[in-house]
C-alpha cells in the first residue's frame, strides 16, 4: 500500500513494550520485548539470562554424584526426571546393572512428577486466561503428590532422590498406600478440571485456533513434549526410547493434530490420565530387591561421549556428556525442552492479541530456570 | 440456528463451571487446603525423612559418632561442611588418632542434597526436621554441629 | 429542580425550626453528603473484605482472619496502610490529569449511590429521571480511567485505558437497553415509582421471560461496565500487570479500587431495584415495618453481588475482540428483539400481576 497521500500526522506506528522480567504471565524472570500495533503483536523477542547460574559449567567442576543435585534446579517442576536423566547417563556409561525395584520406583515417581507438574501448569494456565480459582485446585492435588515425595525422598521439590546406581534410600513404608489414595482422589478431581475449565465456552474461545503451530514447524523448531505432540509430532521419548520401567507398561501417546493452544491443553490433560494409568500399572508390582547398587566413591566415566534423553513434563531433556576419564565431565550439555519451546513463541504469537500471547505462552509451559540454566 | 444453540451451549458450560466452584464454596468450611502456619506449630509434624538441616546426634554421654574422615566435606557440592580436625591420643589404644575439633556447617550454603549423609560411613550426621531457620543475622546460620567438650563414641571406626 | 430530600423527617423539621430555610437546606445537604460518604467508605471496605472472604471460600482457602474478629478489620488496616503510603508518579506524567483521574472515578460512583433507594424514606435524591441519571453517571467513571491511563505515561496503562474505553462505550448500550425493557412495564424512570409498581409483583415476575432475559443481559453488561472479571480487560493482571492504575499508589490507587467495588454494588443495587423490587419484601410480609426494607434491599443486593463474585472467581477472562463480539453480535441484537417482545407483552396485557 502506498502511503504517499496519507497525512503523516495520522500515521500509526508499532511500539515496543517490555513484558517482564517481572510480569505475572512470564512465570519467572523471562523478559519479552513485544513490538505491538495497538493490541496486535508484530514481534516477540525473548530476552534471557536473568536467572543464568551456569549449571553446565558447574557440572564440569563437580563429581557425577554432585551433578545430580544441580539438575534439580533446572526444571524444578520435573526435578526427579532430570535427576534420572543424569543417573541414566552415568549408569549407561558405566554399564551398571540396575535393580528392577529401582526402575519401578523411578518410573512411578517420574510419572507422579509429571502429574504434579501438569497440575501446576493447569492451575497457572487457568490463571493466565483469568480464571483465578483453578490455581488453587491444581495446587491442592499437587500438594498430595508433594507429600508423597516428602515422605519418601525428604523434599518436596528439589528431591535429589536418585544417585548413580539407584536410589538414595528405599521407599517409605507408606509409599504404596499413599499413592493408591492419591490415584483414587485424583480420578475424581480430573473430570472436575474438565468441567471447570476445559468445557468453558470462554476458555475454548480463548484457546481454539490461537497460536497455531504446524507439524513441520514443530519439528523444525525442535518442539518436543506436549507442544510437539499437540501438532501431531510423535515425539514421546517414553514411547520411542523407553527407559527405566517404561517398557513394561502400556500407555497411549497423547497426540493431537490441531497444533493450537487448546490442543496443547488437551494433550496435557490426557497425559495426566496416561501417567495415572502408568502409575496404576506399576504400583502393585514393585519388585523386592536392592534399592541401589554399589558404585565407587569416585565415579569415573570411561573416555568417550554419552547421551541419554528422557521425557520430562515439558519435553525431551537430553544429557550429553563428554568424558576424558576424569572424575568430572569434560563438557556436559543439557538439551532442555523449554529453550526450544520458547524459540517458537515469536512464530505462534505474531498476529495475535496480547491475550493470545499470554494464552499460548501458558501452554508452552515455560520454566525459566530450565531455559537459562 | 447455530446462533441460538451456541448461546445455549455456552450458558450451559458456564453454569457447569459455576457448579464446580459453588460446590467448593458450600463445603469450604471443612475443605480449606491452606494451613494456619504459626498457629499450628503444635500439631505440625514433618515427615521423619524431611530435610530441614544437618544435625549431629549426641548420646547422653555427650558423645558423637564423627571420626573426622572428611568424606562429607568432599562429597558436599557447595563447601557447606568444614571439618576442623586435630590429631589426638586415643585413650584405649594409646595411638595417635584423627579427631574433630569443630564440625562447621554453613546452613546458608546448604542445598539439602543429602550427599554428605549418604556418604557418611558412621552415620554421624542426620537430617533434622527443624525448618524454621530464618534469622536476622546470617552468621547465625554457620553452626558448629559437635557440642562443646563432646567426644567420639567409643568403638566407632570408619 | 425537583429535588426531594427525604431521609428523616425529624432531623429535617428540627433543622428548619432552629435556622433559616436556606441555611438549613445547606446544612441538611452537607449532613446527607457526609452520611453518604460514610456509607460509601464502609460499604467499600466491607465489599473488599467480602470479596476476599468469598474468593477464599471458592478457592479452598480461609481468607483474611487475623486483624480484628474473623478479620473484620483487615480492610480497615489496608486502607490505613494505603493512606500512609507515598504517592508516587512518573516524571513525564501529565500531572494535572494524573491527579484528577481518581476523583472522576470516585465522584461518579458516589453520585450514582445518591439515587439508590435504600428503603422507603432513605433515598437522598429521588429524581424523576433516576434510571437515566444512573446510566449517565455510570458512564462518567470511564473518563477517569481513560485519563488515568493516558496521563500516567505508561504503555501498559494506556492499553488498559483504551480497552476500558472500548468496553464501556459498547456495554453502556446493553445496560441502557436492558433497563429500558423494564421501563416499558413501569412507564416511569423514577426509582421510587418503579418500586411502587412492583408492589404488584417484582418486575422479573411481571415481565416473566423477557424480563429474565433482560436481567441476564443486565448482569452480563453490568459486570462488564464495572470492569470486573470475566470482563476485566482494563486490569487483566496476567496481560497488563495492573492495567490503567499501574502508576498509581497509595490513596489514589485506593480510590480506583474502592470505586470498582462501589460500582459493583451500584450495578447490583440497580438490578435489585429494577428487577427484584428494591426494598420491597416478598409478598409484602414486612410491609408494616418500613425500616426493614433496608435489610431486604441490602439482602437482595448482596445476593447479586455474590453472583458477580461467583462469576469472577469461576470464569476465564474474555479477549478484547471477543468482548466486543459478545456485545455487538449477541447482547445487542437479543436486547433489541427483547424490547419488542416486552412491548408486545405490555400491549397485550400479558404481564403477570398479583
Amino acid at each position: 500500500m502506498q502511503e504517499t497521500t496519507i497525512d503523516k500526522s495520522f500515521k500509526t506506528e508499532p511500539y515496543q513494550i517490555n513484558m517482564g522480567p517481572q510480569h505475572p504471565a512470564t512465570h519467572g524472570v523471562l523478559r519479552l520485548v513485544l513490538t505491538i500495533d495497538g493490541e496486535i503483536i508484530k514481534k516477540v523477542e525473548p530476552d534471557l539470562g536473568y536467572i543464568h547460574r551456569s549449571i553446565e559449567k558447574m557440572c564440569e567442576r563437580d563429581s557425577y554424584q554432585q551433578i545430580v543435585h544441580l539438575t534439580d534446579r533446572m526444571d524444578y517442576l520435573s526435578s526427579h526426571i532430570n535427576n534420572e536423566a543424569v543417573c541414566l547417563t552415568v549408569e549407561n556409561a558405566l554399564e551398571l546393572e540396575i535393580p528392577e525395584r529401582v526402575k519401578y520406583v523411578r518410573t512411578i515417581i517420574g510419572e507422579l512428577t509429571r502429574i504434579a507438574s501438569h497440575c501446576l501448569w493447569w492451575g497457572v494456565m487457568g490463571m493466565d486466561v483469568g480464571a483465578l480459582t483453578t490455581y488453587f485446585y491444581g495446587f491442592r492435588d499437587r500438594e498430595l503428590i508433594n507429600d508423597i515425595f516428602e515422605e519418601t525422598c525428604g523434599a518436596r521439590l528439589t528431591m535429589n532422590y536418585n544417585v548413580p546406581g539407584g536410589l538414595m534410600f528405599d521407599i517409605h513404608t507408606n509409599f504404596v498406600k499413599r499413592i493408591k489414595d492419591f490415584i483414587a482422589h485424583f480420578k475424581t478431581k480430573l473430570p472436575e478440571y474438565d468441567r471447570l475449565l476445559t468445557g468453558n465456552v470462554i476458555f475454548q474461545k480463548r484457546t481454539k485456533g490461537v497460536g497455531i503451530l504446524t507439524k513441520e514447524d514443530a519439528i523444525s523448531f525442535g518442539a518436543t513434549g506436549p507442544v510437539g505432540r499437540a501438532s501431531g509430532f510423535s515425539c514421546d521419548v517414553r514411547k520411542h526410547h523407553p527407559y527405566s520401567a517404561l517398557d513394561k507398561v502400556t500407555f497411549n501417546e497423547a497426540l493431537k493434530t490441531e497444533g493450537d493452544t487448546f490442543a496443547r491443553y488437551q494433550v496435557r490433560i490426557q497425559e495426566m490420565w496416561e501417567s495415572l494409568s502408568i502409575v496404576e500399572q506399576l504400583i502393585d508390582n514393585i519388585p523386592e530387591g536392592d534399592f541401589r547398587v554399589a558404585t565407587k566413591a569416585v565415579i569415573k566415566l570411561p573416555k568417550g561421549e554419552f547421551y541419554q534423553k528422557v521425557e520430562t513434563a515439558r519435553g525431551e531433556l537430553g544429557v550429553y556428556v563428554i568424558s576424558t576419564g576424569a572424575k568430572s565431565p569434560y563438557r556436559l550439555k543439557f538439551r532442555s525442552p523449554g529453550f526450544s519451546n520458547l524459540s517458537l513463541l515469536n512464530h505462534i504469537a505474531v498476529g495475535g492479541k496480547i491475550g493470545d500471547l499470554v494464552a499460548s505462552m501458558a501452554t508452552l509451559d515455560l520454566v525459566i530456570p530450565d531455559i537459562d540454566r | 440456528m447455530s446462533y441460538f444453540s451456541d448461546i445455549y451451549k455456552g450458558i450451559k458450560t458456564l453454569l457447569t463451571g459455576m457448579s464446580v466452584t459453588g460446590k467448593y464454596f458450600l463445603t469450604s468450611r471443612k475443605g480449606a487446603i491452606t494451613q494456619q502456619y504459626p498457629d499450628n506449630r503444635a500439631t505440625l509434624k514433618m515427615f521423619d525423612r524431611f530435610r530441614g538441616e544437618v544435625i549431629m546426634p549426641h548420646n547422653e554421654n555427650n558423645e558423637h559418632r564423627c571420626t573426622g574422615c572428611q568424606k562429607c566435606e568432599i562429597a558436599c557440592p557447595n563447601g557447606t561442611i568444614e571439618i576442623i580436625w586435630d590429631r589426638g591420643i586415643d585413650e584405649t589404644t594409646g595411638k595417635k588418632k584423627k579427631k574433630i575439633d569443630q564440625f562447621v556447617y554453613h546452613l546458608s550454603m546448604c542445598t539439602m542434597c543429602g550427599l554428605c549423609i549418604d556418604v557418611c560411613p558412621t552415620n554421624a550426621i542426620e537430617w533434622g526436621q527443624n525448618f524454621e531457620n530464618s534469622v536476622y543475622d546470617r552468621t547465625a546460620l554457620t553452626r558448629v554441629l559437635n557440642k562443646p567438650e563432646s567426644k567420639l563414641q567409643p568403638g566407632v571406626e570408619d | 429542580m425537583n429535588i426531594s430530600l427525604s431521609i428523616t423527617k425529624n432531623i429535617h423539621d428540627w433543622l428548619f425550626s432552629i435556622m433559616p430555610e436556606s441555611v438549613a437546606s445547606i446544612v441538611e445537604m452537607v449532613l446527607i453528603g457526609l452520611l453518604y460518604l460514610v456509607i460509601f467508605a464502609i460499604l467499600g471496605l466491607f465489599l473488599v473484605l467480602l470479596e476476599r472472604r468469598i474468593a477464599a471460600w471458592f478457592q479452598l482457602r480461609i481468607g483474611p482472619n487475623r486483624v480484628g474478629f474473623q478479620g473484620l478489620l483487615q480492610t480497615m488496616a489496608d486502607a490505613l496502610k494505603l493512606l500512609s503510603k507515598e504517592l508516587t508518579g512518573t516524571t513525564k506524567a501529565d500531572k494535572f490529569l494524573y491527579n484528577l483521574a481518581p476523583y472522576f472515578v470516585i465522584v461518579s460512583s458516589l453520585m450514582a449511590l445518591a439515587v439508590i433507594p435504600f428503603t422507603k424514606e432513605f433515598h437522598a435524591f429521588d429524581i424523576n429521571i433516576g434510571i437515566f441519571f444512573l446510566i449517565a453517571i455510570s458512564s462518567i467513571g470511564v473518563i477517569g480511567i481513560l485519563l488515568g491511563g493516558w496521563a500516567s505515561n505508561n504503555k501498559f496503562a494506556l492499553i488498559g485505558a483504551m480497552r476500558s474505553g472500548v468496553q464501556t462505550i459498547s456495554y453502556e448500550l446493553s445496560v441502557a437497553l436492558s433497563l429500558l425493557t423494564m421501563i416499558i412495564i413501569t412507564g416511569s424512570l423514577q426509582l421510587s415509582e418503579i418500586i411502587e409498581i412492583q408492589k404488584n409483583g417484582w418486575l422479573i415476575v411481571q415481565g416473566h421471560i423477557p424480563a429474565i432475559i433482560a436481567f441476564m443481559i443486565f448482569m452480563i453488561s453490568g459486570t462488564a461496565e464495572s470492569n470486573r472479571a470475566p470482563f476485566d480487560m482494563v486490569e487483566a493482571e496476567s496481560e497488563l500487570g495492573a492495567g490503567f492504575h499501574t502508576e498509581y499508589s497509595g490513596m489514589k490507587f485506593a480510590y480506583f479500587f474502592l470505586a470498582e467495588f462501589i460500582n459493583m454494588f451500584i450495578i447490583a443495587a440497580i438490578a435489585a431495584t429494577v428487577f427484584f423490587g428494591g426494598w420491597l419484601s416478598p409478598f409484602g410480609i414486612t410491609e408494616s415495618i418500613p425500616w426493614l426494607g433496608v435489610f431486604w434491599f441490602l439482602g437482595k443486593t448482596f445476593v447479586l453481588v455474590f453472583l458477580m463474585m461467583w462469576f469472577r472467581w469461576t470464569f476465564p477472562r474474555l479477549r478484547v475482540d471477543q468482548l466486543l463480539t459478545l456485545e455487538w453480535k449477541y447482547l445487542l441484537p437479543i436486547n433489541l428483539v427483547n424490547i419488542v417482545i416486552m412491548a408486545l407483552i405490555v400491549w397485550l396485557n400479558l404481564t403477570i400481576q398479583f
